[in-house]
């Protein structure tokens, strides 16, 4: 990298190159600057004001706010400064609740490391905390404000990277407090537990809901039969929290301490993936060779299934209909394990151990819930299970590895890369190779949907059919990708998404992780896993072809349908309500005008006006020189868009216009008459 | 607006501007009378309205010929009446003011029962009605006009000029006190660079608080390309006391917006915002009202003074957090964000608005520009110090006989302002107190009090600052000896507490331990480490704050340590408050040597703590008196202390 100059740091001379601000040098020249609200990834937002430094000529700032200059002086332990940052904790301190020993985040908290760290030895001030309702209504995250620093980590991540926003800052001053509008649960907003504000809360006020106690209970229950399935992920990231560096693989020693704790049977999460493949793989060349439904979106990330749900259920039908890799090893299970294992089906308990906090929430979907019954019936976090293995007293690291139980613990590396973003898309395309060139794959490793960019499009030809591959994670980029993919003509065939950044190892459910290259190492395991596997192709693995050929018949066969696929529902909030102005049953062409509250005091009631006398001005009712009498133009008055900071904003058909004027709206109306080829009566 | 008044206007230029001045002056000049009633806020808290109404109505009885709304074209004035509406004339504790031209007769605190006498007398007859002329509190003298007044006469009104003399919703009379003539000059006839320079050598600096040059700020703006530039005026005075920006918003709008103007073509913006609280609900609808007219006569629009310029404004009703008068959680909250400031830089000159380069001025910063630019740099120079050139308004409140509007150059003392211009100190009970003065709290909650000991201080912004306080947007408030000026640090810091946007951690959470610490002083429960940590904490919040609300919200309790230390060491060592003002360290008792044992108090005390025989001394268990003085009112013979 070019040096731009040089910053002289504690004495100590150190280059400024690309960095985005004065932190990013301080940490680089190796010193730890102490910081709650800064994520290099997110928004500078400057609150916290422990990353203050004294600067010569500048006198104390927040480094993380200061662009780098050369020839600054900075030093970053005066005693001013040292002062402020631990009076600074101490106000924190004063106002936390401060249950640390119970609390879940104890060991792995910023706060009591930041505490011991600047030799925080006694709290001066009054003890300030309220004592706040903790919103546990939720099946995936507890909120507890109590323990809240007012960082802002979580409100950024949700809006900035996730494009949801189900939380903000409420209230003012010492009573702000960050949740959703109204204070409301999360359980009745638009959350879609995709857990990223777990896993950017710096403490304990944003953490996964806990089932460990209910998972004990079916263990000690003799009657029940407990199996579990894990999930990749949780393969190269449970070890951190048992000293082992992040994207070390320690499956053996996680299935032996599954089997120590009481867990029946232990099986792979992974098997369920090659099972997916196969379904998900079948129904887009399906989709491909019939031209329908493209481009397929992936539907193995339930927190992108609640949020397309939620924000774009017009592309509900391009979701694939498979279950997600969970869902389906649920719905496996309790059909065929009672057979295998002699259980009777009420006493077979699933448990899944997963990276994920929004698998909480989908285990409980109404559409995998049968009789009272749930599929997977309870789901643990990578964390909590982690917790339970510190509470058996096993030493992890010295544990004798212990293999997966057959035949639902076998699977290809196909399985196991699901946990990286690319990895469904590669798992897939392994398939589709073969399937489409008739010609086996040697090198299976398909770099080209490897990588970190937030969006990464792929364009490949096999045999003769040429394929155009979307993929994204974070739910920021997939929006993005919908937006494309609704203006048209964006030609992918397939969409792979995944909320989290770096996919489902980065998952809310994961070990909150400080090292800032915590997630390219996990990725980085997941790809080392695949290769210490014999077989790397879904349709490889024996036991999914004895699934098939003893159970299901084929992918997407009437059986696999039935126990392996499912649907959606629209969430969107508001209706497409309209208020007819004209009785006009079958326009040809529909304008719709939003007169929701925002749209109407950016003056959508007399745009919606003008528009309506424009249309009887020019005769646009009707259409001529078809048979009879039929209807051509209409305008309505409609509600909500959900696009409220663009308004007004109105559709024309399905083309939507933002900022909407009269003059726009008149050339897009005519637009759209000359492209349908009608006349108007007068013409 | 006549139709006559329309053509005019649809060439709106220079000749248009001085056709329509003379023509209104002419007209103007020909009336006998003009009666102006004040309808600033305080005047019509005070009735100034019915007051209007009723003046009306009696010249209509009279048969005085009486126009409300002069007509430009209208020149059949001559020996008419003119009544009219004016924004705030300044003497807020004397209103409904009623000032009649061209005699200069000004009437203090006048009801609608004097309208009748009024029109005949003063207005028929030339008659003064004495009872409703100023008196002097000090020495009982009556003042008959503005002129005679000391409250007037010591000041320097230029910003202030017009206000409370103009009608507020005529754009006409605006334009005949050669109003908008300064910007068509900026619009045609000066370049971008010659405006900036015109105000950068007038020495203008922010009065919003932070004092910053203008000109420099404009010139930084100016030099930034960017496809386009926003002008934001700051209305959101949110300082407990101060109404310097509400009053002239009130009265003078054309003149901010005039100023607006000048400061779009400075940094070559075409948009510009208003943003005033909704607690000034008058203020919003006369920037409106003025912001339409201006549109309407073609003075803002696509093409300015014919310049080919473009300029619009909108007005913004804030919400009333404090907050959102620091700049950038200003702009945040027209972005329809939540109002919380954002780290600088940025500066609002690079990245503003809509993350387009922005001049955000304070209201009267934009009210002096016209002035600047009509004049020149050198005439408004000549008023100030030599770092703070011009004049600043304040809002003078508190224990001052004359509360109200003022306008001084910088450089006038403190003793100018509170004993000449506001009359004296009073004491609890209104009368003038000639030792009463204690100390004034200058600029609101980010300031700091000045004692006696600085009563001949030069004020400006350089000396205030170096006396721990600041020039802020202008609240001035005096204490008498009776404040506790513990009380007062506590009432700026939990204003300050419950104002924090609750964003920086040293400002959400250090504000609120500081108020707790301030509460063991007063309560009797502090040792002198509370007052240690209480200062620590108070450098912490002023050096780590995020923004300047945050690193100013300290001042006033650690500008009254360093001037009353002794107070504080007697709350918390003496557990004593020498002016009675804090309950908890009240020590009430009942002089032996007075009580009748008449048991007048024992029957009042609500938590029965006295007792005693009948005819023998009372005595009050401490232990439940709740210090709420009912025994204090009911003795008759002074004989409970401590109140």
């Amino acid at each position: 990298m070019e040096t731009k100059g040089y910053i002289t740091i504690d004495g100590t001379d150190v280059p400024v190159e690309n960095e985005n601000n004065l932190l990013e040098v301080i940490r680089k020249a190796g010193i730890e600057m102490p910081t709650f609200c800064y994520h290099s990834h997110l928004s500078v937002y400057g609150a916290c004001r422990l990353c203050i430094a004294d600067i010569d000529g500048m006198g104390i700032q927040a480094t993380c706010s200061i662009k780098p200059k050369p020839g600054m002086k900075v030093q970053t332990n005066t005693a001013e400064v040292r002062k402020i940052r631990k009076v600074n904790l101490e106000l924190l301190l004063a106002n936390h609740k401060i249950d640390c020993p119970s609390c879940s985040r104890s060991n792995n908290c910023k706060l009591q490391d930041l505490a011991r760290r600047l030799n925080v030895n006694e709290i001066r001030f009054k003890k300030t905390e309220m004592d706040m309702p903790v919103d546990r209504e939720s099946h995936s995250i507890i909120r507890d404000p109590n323990k809240c620093v007012l960082c802002g980590d979580c409100v950024r991540a949700c809006k900035e990277m996730q494009s949801v926003g189900a939380i903000d800052f409420i209230n003012r001053g010492a009573r702000t407090i960050v949740g959703p509008a109204f204070d409301k649960s999360l359980n009745d907003v638009e959350c879609v537990f995709c857990g990223q504000c777990v896993s950017a809360c710096p403490v304990g006020a944003l953490v996964p809901k806990s089932e460990v106690e209910a998972v004990w209970d079916v263990i000690h229950d003799e009657k029940k039969v407990v199996v579990a399935q894990i999930a990749p992920a949780v393969r190269v990231a449970l070890g951190e929290g048992f000293g082992m560096e992040a994207g070390a693989i320690s499956t053996g020693q996680i299935v032996a301490a599954l089997k120590h704790i009481g867990f029946n049977q232990v099986y792979d999460t992974s098997f369920a993936a090659d099972l997916t493949v196969m379904e998900e793989a079948t129904e887009f060349i399906s989709r491909k060779l019939k031209g329908e439904k493209l481009p397929q979106f992936t539907s193995c990330c339930p927190g992108w299934v609640k949020f397309a749900e939620q924000y774009y259920p017009q592309l509900l039908p391009n979701l694939s209909s498979c279950k997600s890799p969970q869902q389906m090893f649920g719905s496996v299970a309790k059909e065929i394990l009672p057979g295998i294992l002699g259980v009777k089906p009420e006493n077979l308990i699933v448990v899944s151990i997963m990276p994920c906090v929004a698998k909480k929430y989908e285990a409980r979907r109404e559409e995998f819930v049968h009789e009272g019954i749930q599929d997977v019936d309870y789901v643990l976090s990578t964390d909590e299970l982690g917790r339970m293995i510190h509470e058996t007293g096993i030493n992890f690291r010295t544990i004798k590895p212990e293999s997966f139980d057959l035949p639902l613990g076998f699977k290809t590396g196909a399985g196991v890369i699901f946990g990286n973003t690319g990895g469904v898309s590669e798992a897939v395309l392994r398939f589709a190779y073969e399937k489409l060139t008739g010609e086996t794959l040697i090198d299976t490793d398909i770099r080209q949907v490897r990588g970190e960019d937030g969006i990464r499009t792929v364009e490949m030809t096999l045999g003769k059919t040429k394929l155009k591959l979307g993929v994204a994670h974070t739910l920021g980029k997939a929006r993005q990708i919908c937006d494309e993919v609704l203006a048209g003509d964006s030609g992918y065939d397939l969409i792979e998404v995944m909320a989290c950044p770096g996919g489902c190892i980065a998952g809310g459910g994961q070990p909150v992780s400080f090292d800032p290259d915590f997630r390219q190492k996990r990725t980085q395991g997941l790809y080392n896993a695949d290769k210490q596997l014999e077989l790397h192709k879904s349709q490889d693995n024996p036991y999914i072809k004895e699934l098939y050929k003893s159970f299901l018949g084929e992918p997407a066969s009437e059986k696999a349908h039935h126990l392996l696929h499912t649907h959606y529902k629209s969430r969107k909030r508001i209706n497409d309500q309209v208020i007819n102005i004209r009785n006009t049953e079958h326009p040809k062409i529909e304008v719709y005008v939003c007169v929701g509250t925002n749209c109407y005091v950016r003056g959508a009631h007399k745009l919606l006006n003008q528009l309506a006398d424009y249309v009887s001005e020019n005769k646009l009712e009707d259409i001529v020189g078809f048979e009879g009498h039929e209807e051509m133009v209409d305008v309505k008055a409609t509600f909500c868009f959900e696009r409220c900071q663009k308004g007004p904003v109105m559709r024309v058909n399905d083309k939507i216009l933002e900022h909407a004027t009269f003059e726009k709206a008149k050339q897009l109306l005519d637009q759209e008459i000359r492209r349908m080829g009608l006349q108007s009566q007068n013409e | 607006m006549s139709e006559n008044l329309k053509t005019i206007m649809k060439t709106m230029n220079k000749a248009t501007l001085e056709k329509i001045r003379d023509e209104y002056k002419s007209a103007s000049g020909a009336v006998s009378k003009r009666i102006i009633v004040c309808a600033g806020t305080g005047c019509i808290a005070n009735g100034s309205l019915a007051v209007y109404d009723a003046l009306k109505e009696a010249v209509e009885k009279s048969g005085a010929s009486l126009f409300v709304e002069l007509e430009l074209d209208q020149h059949d004035c001559k020996d008419k009446v003119h009544l009219s509406n004016s924004g705030c004339q300044g003497f807020c504790a004397q209103g409904p003011l009623v000032n009649i031209l061209p005699d200069e007769t000004m009437y203090v605190k006048v009801k609608p029962e004097d309208a009748l006498e009024i029109i005949q007398k003063t207005v028929l007859n030339n008659e003064v009605i004495d009872r409703l002329l100023y008196v002097n509190p000090a020495n009982g003298e009556q003042s008959r006009g503005q002129l005679d007044i000391p409250f007037y006469k010591l000041q320097n009104r230029l910003v202030l000029g017009e206000c409370g003399h103009v009608d507020p919703e005529n754009i006409r009379e605006y334009i005949s006190h050669n109003g908008y003539f300064a910007a068509e000059k900026s619009y045609n006839t000066m370049t971008d660079e010659q405006v900036c320079d015109t105000i950068l050598e007038s020495g203008l600096r922010g009065r919003g608080g932070g004092g910053f040059p203008t000109g420099r700020k404009w010139h930084l703006t100016r030099v930034v390309e960017a496809d386009k530039k926003y002008v934001i005026c700051n209305g959101d005075e949110g300082d407990p006391g101060a109404f310097m920006d509400r009053s002239l918003m009130e009265g003078n709008p054309h003149r901010v917006i005039e100023g607006m103007m000048i400061a779009a073509r400075a940094i070559n913006a075409d948009e510009g915002y208003v943003y005033v609280r909704l607690e000034y609900p008058l203020a919003v609808k006369r920037m409106r009202k003025a912001i339409e007219d201006a549109l309407e006569a073609g003075i803002l629009g696509d093409n300015v003074f014919g310049s080919g310029r473009t300029m619009h404004i909108h007005v913004m009703e804030g919400a009333g957090a404090f907050v959102c008068g620091e700049e950038t959680a200003l702009m945040a909250s027209i972005e329809g964000k939540r109002g919380m400031p954002m780290p600088k830089p940025p500066f609002p000159a690079e990245c503003g608005l809509f993350e387009k380069p922005t001049v955000i001025n304070n209201v009267e910063t934009l009210a002096a520009v016209p002035l600047i630019v009509r004049n020149g740099a050198a005439w408004f120079n000549q008023y100030g110090t030599a770092t703070s050139k011009g004049t600043k308004t304040f809002a003078l409140t508190g224990h001052v006989a004359n509360t109200g509007l003022i306008e001084v150059p910088f450089g006038t003392t403190l003793r100018e302002i509170v004993f000449n211009i506001g009359g004296g100190v009073m004491d609890n009970d209104g009368k003038i107190s000639s030792k009463g003065f204690k100390a004034v709290q200058i600029g609101g909650p980010s300031g700091g009090c000045l004692t006696v000991e600085d009563m001949d201080l030069p004020l400006d912004y350089d000396n205030l600052i170096a006396k721990g306080a600041m020039v802020g947007s202008g609240g001035l408030v005096v204490m008498n000896q009776e404040s506790c000026m513990i009380q007062i640090a506590r009432f700026f810091m939990n204003f300050t507490q419950n104002e924090s946007c609750g964003k920086c951690l040293p400002c959400r959470e250090g504000t609120k331990q500081m108020l707790a610490l301030l509460d063991d002083i007063i309560e009797g429960n502090a040792t002198m480490k509370t007052m240690d940590l209480l200062e620590e904490v108070g450098h912490v919040v002023k050096k780590a704050s995020l923004c300047g609300l945050g690193k100013t919200a300290p001042s006033p309790v650690l500008s009254t340590i360093a001037k009353f230390r002794e107070e504080y060491v007697e709350h918390i060592e003496r557990k004593h408050c020498s002016t009675n003002n804090c309950k908890a360290l009240m020590d009430i008792t009942i002089d032996a040597e007075k009580c009748i044992g008449c048991t007048a108090c024992a029957r009042k005390c609500p938590v029965n703590a006295i007792s005693g025989e009948k005819k023998k001394p009372h005595s009050i268990d401490p232990a439940l008196c709740i210090k709420c003085g009912e025994c204090h009112k009911a003795c008759k013979f002074n004989a409970v202390m401590g109140f």
